[in-house]
């Protein structure tokens, strides 16, 4: 693969930064899609902002992110879409925000998706982590705001935290840029398959549910061989999700 | 058969759910947060209990505590709009001074030079030109303070505990608490208000909060509230108190804005927009410093410019209007004349009079331009000298000079708080009305929201003004 890395200094982000080019709204080629999810307030826009150089309104206040925002970059001339999907708590409930997140992400199809967190918040905001990988294998998770963190006096672990989740977990503080390069680099080798992920699936569901889960699982693989990712499907029938048995009847699922 | 396989799908997946229970859901999520604690506990380590989490909360309980709550926002309010008004003096004397007293005389000794027809020089450079030269001297200045002190809050952390502080007075009038951020932006201008209505999911409360986000000031009326408090408000009290009598009658007429919008969200939610409060959740954000030159920065460019070019682009074609309708004649009147002349009797029954109503009917492309046109009109139907001829918008030198002509168009006390209150209760400029259009795609909706405004004003002034006059 002539992607590879040859020496250490083409493996270092900070080397491959001057690779990085800004294309602003410029995204009618790409090779790759990356979606950008995360709670409300997490700095998601700046994050998107310090990527695709766009200067799209940030605000400290949750949920100023209205519309899906689109913006691209170009690394190692490779080009990436990047979608700023709207800020949600959760992907389970039926509200629009959510759902358009929820659907993006399941059938948007994304190369990557970047999970952006913050890190003081970190226990509440991998509720949705969770959920996030229960849908895809390829994420990263963006710990955001670490400078704060720091200062609160709390410490991340990020390695373990890599291996609990089965992703990379890159610390940033995208206000100042810090760990921007790093999250290009962790992006790029994902999109390029350099990095497996094996990610965390939720463990701590009651017997019941988890037969219950498998047995549609199973049903949905037989029925769709290419189903994007079963047990999420399984886990959206049994919550009775409407646009999912719409899509079901329809046959839209597989491509 | 496939399409069979998949109802069977569906009602395997019907009957597994019966199976398992209602509290699927909260199993679910039980099971995810007990993951999360577990990865957690293995990741975090706090090192100190005590810090800025704790800081944090200690600003909250004052910020949003039941006492000092709205004291401290009237405060914030007060000093970010004195900022603005006092800020704004210097710069806005300079811009008027280059662009009206140096550049303007020069491109009319220059239109002549070249050979310009009279028609032509005083339609491009009296009419279009001044128009888009006041706008400029007199809304740059507040706009490039008022716009960064408001990203400033916004970027610390304030807005939510402004929505949090007025979330049950929203609630007990029947909207949204997210409101209270859709209001704050009206402030700044309520086409982006309506706009950042979109954080609200509810489409019933949404609609209330659009049609009443034109009761939030907006940045081309605060000069009009300012100048008009200033000459009239501030000459009735003594000398040394004029500045604070001013400044309350502006927040005053502000504050009761805000009391109109909870009315009107509240008749709304009781009459045609019935509906049950939907609740949300909304995060307190920590404190986060701004980044101060890079918020001043991206204010002055993303929201300043782009504003600024909005005012010029609708000031332009209206100074245009002005100075065709002075210059126009109907028989051996002019149309500016014979219209006021029309709006006369109706104007004094709501205590104002034909030159301001005719001032706001020039003036829906842009708040901004309502003070120059009133002057003008008014210099046009008394025939007092001081103006620069017939339809031609000025600035007058200071305000006591502003104050003379006005009184000299029969201006007393009652005309000037009452087209504060014209101002406040009026239609939407035509930018906010198109945007509301476009959020609603409800030609019926941007009707209410035009002019419904427009009634509680001739009502509110109306009373006034009979009130004012038995009393007096």
């Amino acid at each position: 693969m002539d992607t590879l890395p040859k020496s250490a200094c083409e493996a270092c982000p900070q080397f491959n930064a001057n690779g990085l080019k800004k294309l602003g709204i410029n995204t009618t080629e790409f090779d790759f899609v990356v979606a950008l999810a995360g709670n409300p307030n997490t700095g998601k826009s700046t994050v998107f902002n310090s990527l695709t150089g766009l200067k799209q309104h940030t605000g400290n206040w949750p949920g100023k992110t209205v519309t899906r925002a689109e913006g691209g970059f170009e690394y190692n001339n490779q080009k990436f879409k990047l979608v700023d999907l709207p800020g949600t708590y959760s992907l389970l409930s039926t509200s629009e925000d959510e759902e358009v997140a929820r659907n993006f992400i399941l059938f948007g199809k994304p190369s990557v998706t970047i999970i952006v967190v913050d890190a003081s918040r970190l226990e509440r905001n991998l509720n949705l982590v969770l959920q996030v990988l229960e849908i895809t294998d390829r994420a990263v998770l963006c710990l955001n705001l670490i400078d704060e963190a720091e200062r609160n006096n709390i410490e991340v672990d990020t390695r373990s935290l890599a291996r609990d989740l089965g992703i990379p977990v890159v610390a940033t503080s995208a206000r100042y840029y810090r760990g921007i390069p790093e999250l290009i680099q962790t992006v790029s080798d994902l999109a390029n398959g350099r990095i497996h992920c094996k990610p965390h699936r939720i463990k701590n569901i009651p017997e019941n549910i988890e037969k219950a889960v498998q047995k549609l699982s199973i049903e949905l693989k037989k029925e769709f061989p290419e189903i994007p990712n079963s047990r999420w499907i399984a886990f959206r029938l049994l919550e009775g999700d409407r646009h999912i048995i719409e899509l079901l009847r329809k046959g839209e699922f597989v491509i | 058969m496939k399409k069979d396989n998949i109802e069977n799908l569906i009602a395997l997946s019907n009957d597994l759910r019966w199976q398992i229970g209602d509290d699927f859901h909260d199993n679910l999520t039980e099971g995810i947060y007990a993951d999360a604690a577990e990865i957690v506990s293995a990741a975090v380590h706090k090192k100190d209990e005590k810090g800025k989490l704790r800081f944090d909360a200690r600003i909250d309980k004052i910020i949003t505590s039941r006492t000092w709550g709205f004291p401290l926002m009237f405060l914030v309010l007060a000093t970010v709009l004195w900022l603005t008004i006092v800020g704004a003096n210097y710069p806005s004397a300079f811009l008027g001074n280059i662009l009206l007293d140096h550049i303007h005389p020069f491109l009319k000794t220059l239109a002549t030079n070249i050979g310009f027809p009279i028609w032509l020089n005083g339609f491009l450079i009296d009419g279009v030109y001044l128009a888009v030269a006041w706008v400029v001297a007199v809304m740059l200045p507040p706009m490039a303070i008022f716009f960064p002190l408001f990203t400033l809050l916004e970027d610390f952390g304030y807005l939510p505990r402004v929505a949090f502080n007025l979330d049950n007075l929203f609630k007990r009038a029947g909207a949204h608490g997210k409101q209270a951020l859709t209001m704050s932006m009206g402030f700044g201008c309520n086409a982006a208000g309506v706009v950042a209505t979109r954080i609200i999911d509810s489409p019933r409360e949404r609609l209330i909060a659009i049609i009443t986000n034109n009761f939030s000031l907006c940045n081309g009326r605060w000069p009009t509230q300012i100048l008009i408090a200033t000459i009239f408000v501030g000459a009735v009290v003594p000398q040394s108190f004029s500045g604070i009598a001013s400044l309350a009658a502006v927040i005053g007429i502000a504050v009761l804005g805000m009391g109109f919008m909870f009315l009107t969200s509240w008749a709304l939610s009781k009459t045609v927009l019935k509906g049950e409060v939907s609740t949300f959740n909304l995060e307190l954000p920590p404190y986060r410093p701004p980044r101060f030159w890079k918020t001043i920065y991206t204010s002055l460019i993303d929201r300043t410019l782009i504003v600024l070019w909005r005012a010029i682009v609708f000031a332009a074609p209206a100074g245009a209007v002005i100075w065709l309708i002075s210059n126009l004649h109907i028989g051996d009147i002019t149309i500016a004349a014979w219209t006021i002349d029309l709006f006369n009797p109706f104007g004094f029954l709501l205590g104002l009079n034909g030159v301001i109503l005719l001032a706001y009917v020039v003036a829906i492309p842009a708040n901004e331009i309502v003070i120059p046109t009133i002057l003008m009109l008014t210099v046009l139907v008394t025939g007092i000298s001081g103006g620069a001829g017939a339809g031609v918008m000025f600035e007058a030198d200071s305000a006591n000079a502003t104050g003379d002509i006005l009184r000299s168009g029969g201006w007393t006390l009652l005309t000037a708080i009452n087209l504060m209150l014209f101002s406040l209760l009026h239609n939407p400029c035509s930018t906010t009305i198109y945007t509301i259009y476009k959020e609603t795609k409800s030609v019926k909706w941007t009707v209410v929201a035009s002019i419904l405004p427009v009634i509680m004003g001739f009502v509110v002034t109306f009373l006034v003004a009979q009130i004012w006059r038995i009393l007096a």
